[in-house]
């Protein structure tokens, strides 16, 4: 069971080879689009990933209200 | 299982809703060796492909450009010793191609269009035909052409066009004992269908009008059917199109 910390650095290094995101620059309140200029794609790969790194199902449906990379982080953390 | 033995080239895998892994997948389950190719986001569909009972190579392929195109069967050689079947899956216009400007698009945004969902089902067929005998069979996809729908604009030009290169490719590849076919199938909510604006415009309709009913979210009953055509199993058909829609082609209202 990953704790929310380390899943918000292994989102970084998601966010990082996926989508060149500086990641000093990702922390809880950040809004994947706003903040972090990932588009749509982009956040489909990372979402593919985060699956894969943390071994929680992000069903497709769930993907967009995912705002945040808190709000990820509380998805995973509740379904990994 | 339908096809044993094949070896199947696959375009247009993005994400798991992609009507293309339904069909890689399917294939691969019937028997197939499949292999993809991927645009763009490369790295994505290298996971994806991942994803697949068992996981098929990814070679990149921009249907616009011609050294692509011309090194396509190289490629593909790499991998299978040569080609039983195609699949066509790929399709794109600018955001002012969609979405209710038709009247405002200019000319080059309806070429891009035009060059990347029609004319590259002959260019994908004349880059696979080397690898391809007798009994070979490229399948494409596309959308009811026949009326104008709402939103879809020029891609409903781009599709006409298709149908027509399609019924085309079937005079000029059929003494070759090559089929085209496309599968016209209802609204599925893929990766490239939450790119058209106004898309539940399609959504809301299909399901109540479609004798067999219809669901938005299932790929399975179109990659069935590209699977189908790809088989030996239509032996005589060519320059068809199959409606995979819960039958709302063959309804007034």
């Amino acid at each position: 069971m990953a704790t929310r910390e380390e899943v918000v650095s292994g989102l970084a290094e998601i966010l990082e080879e996926v989508a060149g995101v500086n990641p000093d620059d990702v922390s809880e309140e950040k809004s994947f689009t706003e903040d972090l200029d990932v588009d749509s794609l982009s956040m489909v790969e990372v979402v593919v990933a985060a699956e894969e790194k943390f071994g929680a199902k992000i069903p497709d449906d769930e993907v967009q209200n995912l705002k945040t990379v808190g709000d990820a982080v509380s998805f995973i953390v509740a379904n990994s | 299982m339908l096809l044993e033995g094949k070896r199947i080239l696959v375009t247009g895998v993005i994400t798991e809703q992609s009507i293309a892994f339904n069909v890689a997948k399917l294939a691969q389950e019937q028997g197939a060796t499949v292999v993809l190719t991927g645009f763009g986001r490369l790295s994505l569909v290298e996971r994806i492909a991942k994803r697949l009972p068992q996981a098929a190579p990814v070679i990149e392929l921009d249907v616009t450009n011609t050294e692509h195109l011309t090194g396509l069967a190289d490629k593909v050689r790499e991998h299978v010793d040569g080609l039983d079947g195609v699949v066509h899956s790929i399709g794109f216009a600018p955001a002012t191609a969609l979405g209710g400007t038709f009247l405002e698009t200019p000319w080059e945004d309806v070429a891009t269009a035009v060059h990347v969902s029609t004319y590259s089902y002959k260019a994908l067929a004349m880059a696979a035909l080397p690898l391809m005998q007798r009994g070979g069979s490229v399948v494409g996809l596309t959308f009811d052409a026949t009326v104008a729908w709402p939103v879809y604009d020029w891609m409903g030009v781009a599709k006409a066009g298709l149908e027509s290169t399609s019924r085309y490719l079937a005079r000029y590849l059929g003494e070759q004992g090559i089929r085209t076919n496309l599968v016209s199938a209802g609204p599925l909510r893929t990766m490239a269908a939450k790119s058209i604006p106004g898309f539940k415009a399609f959504e809301e309709s299909w399901s109540d009008r479609a004798p067999l009913g219809w669901d938005l979210a299932d790929t399975e009953p179109t990659a069935k059917a590209v699977l189908a055509l790809l088989s030996d199993w239509f032996p005589a058909t060519t320059g068809e199109i199959i409606h995979v829609d819960g039958g709302y082609h063959a309804t007034g209202a």
